[in-house]
């Protein structure tokens, strides 16, 4: 070994050593802000970006609410590095232990932060009784990427299969509040679950609305617009949206996610019944709605290759 | 996480078996999988010389990049009339960096009218693309594309596997346009079907699941080959093909699908030249 090379390799020994402790003693992560949107209910708002090395996978809304007996933290953040920030902004509002971490569904942004609570004494990660297959078939997909957008970042990130699930409706007891959880027929994916706070009155609907952020269709367009419909009956106070700040507001931000879905199904059953092919209705479809959600251009055609997949089977 | 793929469909005697490398590594030597296509043009064309042709006889349509790797449109279009005394033969698909790279054979004879084919593929990495005609005399043309697309095979299928496995073996079928009487009529096949690649790994047991997929497909017309393809889970999930055939009276357009399970799916269609397909 030259001198250099020494160097180099120490430099990297050292790095590497500081990654293990970072990701193993959590205690060193800063917290991340949260902002208390109804009182024992605090939301970490994601950026509408992309996941890189610089924002860790904070990319969608994730958070916690605090019971008397303990607390339940509601998705993760895209990394354990971003699981583990939270887990200290829960140590920075209360001591109890974290005794739910709720998924609302599979997608990496929302469940790569489970690793940084497996060591939670008697904790149950909860999710959707589709959750934990769905999991199991992108697994690879899903850490294979998350490789390539933050690199060594992504150290200790791994897959937690929900320990306690939920086919239909279950209640989960925090010590003097309860949250209503309800897992939903096929709509942003397969396995979407919702938790009502019902002593805020605050929804948490995970990826079931978006806010300003394009909505990605990754279970059925179809199924997406009736669970909508549904989701409207529930009259909330207010929606911890899964992208974006829905708050007190979410009816009308039902209204515009509705109006995407609905142009995306209309024009591609129309280019369907035009003898349109895949690549023509993908370049046609939906340019009306270019300008009114942030990233449009990462994800809209490929929602309308996910539409065209669905609706060529209709009838 | 290295995986040694063997195609275990009618492509195996030409299977070449691939290392993935380690998830994140960059492929800074091998970008486009040039070290792949050297091992597939050996076991494959051994000797024979490939005319890189651009697109004089064989056309490559192929977005840049991919909007959905799972759900990758292509049309291969050949340039040459399907003539009994000279005739596309066989067109090659080729995705080098993908873990089984000869993801579709087709067949083509005089009765296919034209030698052209649209599916949807699954792309696993950016990787070159290649469209290989084979003409009835032994000549090879080749047209080549790069696409950057990522996660396509090991993305799992279906948004919905429980309604997915529930519609396997459904069959639209159908002729497009007008059918007139000696011109080729464009013909579009879709089978439901997950197209399993068995990549996905079952979270409890670490083990892959099973792949499951269509691995060939025979359509005949009045009795008589025109198109047949031989396929794997590079095709996506519920594969769909358009192809020509070319009616020469009224006639029976039929499909024959086998699975790697042997599982057998057929659907036809009658079609009378001068009226439209149903
Ligand atoms: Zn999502």
């Amino acid at each position: 070994m030259t001198r250099e090379s020494e160097f180099r390799f120490a430099w990297r020994l050292a790095a590497a050593i500081f990654i293990a402790v970072a990701v193993e003693a959590p205690a060193v992560a800063a917290p991340l802000t949260v902002r208390e949107v109804a009182p024992g209910v605090f939301v970490h708002f994601g950026a509408h970006e992309e996941t890189t090395r610089d924002n860790l996978g904070s990319i969608a809304n994730i958070g916690f609410v605090v019971g008397e007996k303990c607390v339940a933290v509601v998705d993760t953040g895209g990394s354990a590095a971003l699981g583990a920030q939270l887990r200290e902004s829960v140590r920075a509002v209360t001591r109890l232990p974290v005794c739910f971490v709720i998924n609302t569904h599979m997608h990496p942004d929302h469940v790569f932060g489970n690793a940084a609570f497996s060591d939670e004494p008697g904790v149950a990660f909860v999710g959707h009784a589709k959750l934990g297959a769905a999991l199991a078939a992108r697994e690879r997909g899903y850490l294979d990427r998350l490789h390539q957008e933050i690199g060594d970042a992504a150290a200790g990130t791994r897959v937690i299969a929900p320990t306690l699930t939920v086919a239909s409706t279950r209640d989960l007891d925090l010590g003097g509040r309860v949250l209503n959880l309800r897992a939903w027929p096929t709509a942003h994916t397969d396995n979407d679950l919702t938790v009502l706070d019902a002593q805020t009155g605050t929804l948490w609907s995970g990826d079931l609305l978006f806010v300003e952020r394009i909505p990605s269709i990754d279970g059925s367009l179809i199924g997406w617009l009736k669970v909508l419909g549904e989701l409207r009956q529930l009259e909330p106070k207010r929606v911890v949206s899964g992208h974006g700040d829905a708050g007190a507001g979410w009816r009308a931000a039902i209204d515009r996610l509705e109006e995407y879905l609905a142009v995306v199904r209309n024009e591609t059953r129309s280019a369907i019944k035009a003898r349109r092919t895949m690549q023509a209705a993908v370049a046609e479809v939906g340019a009306t709605q270019r300008g009114k959600w942030l990233l449009f251009d990462d994800y809209h055609k490929r929602n309308v290759t996910a539409a065209y997949a669905e609706l060529e089977w209709e009838d | 996480m290295n995986h040694l793929i063997f195609s275990r469909s009618g492509l195996a005697s030409i299977a070449v078996a691939i290392a993935l490398a380690v998830p994140g590594a960059p492929h800074a030597q091998d970008q486009a999988g040039a070290g792949n296509w050297d091992m597939i043009r050996q076991s494959m064309f051994a000797g024979r010389t490939i005319e890189e042709d651009g697109a004089k006889l064989v056309e490559l349509e192929t977005p840049v990049r991919a909007e959905d790797a799972a759900v990758v449109p292509i049309a291969i279009r050949t340039r040459m009339p399907q003539d009994p005394a000279q005739y596309v033969k066989k067109v090659y698909l080729v995705i080098d960096r993908n873990p089984s790279p000869v993801g579709a054979i087709f067949t083509f004879t005089p009765e296919s009218g034209r030698a052209d084919i649209e599916t949807r593929v699954r792309i696993e990495e950016y990787t070159n693309v290649r469209a290989i005609a084979e003409t009835s005399d032994g000549r090879l043309f080749m047209t080549t594309n790069y696409v950057k697309a990522s996660g396509g095979c090991s993305a799992p299928a279906g948004k919905d596997l429980a309604e997915s496995m529930a519609r396997m073996g459904r069959m639209k079928f159908r002729v497009e346009g007008e059918v007139k009487q000696g011109e080729p009529a464009l013909a579009q096949l879709m089978i439901s079907h997950p197209n399993l690649s068995g990549m996905a790994m079952d979270q409890m047991t670490r083990l892959f699941t099973p792949a499951h997929f269509v691995r060939k497909i025979e359509v005949t017309y009045g009795g008589k080959p025109v198109m047949s393809a031989e396929v794997d889970f590079t095709i996506s999930e519920n594969p769909n093909v358009r192809f020509y055939f070319l009616p020469r009276g009224p006639g029976e357009l039929k499909a024959e699908v086998v699975d790697s399970n042997q599982l057998k799916f057929e659907s036809s269609i009658q079609v009378k030249p001068g009226t439209a397909g149903s």
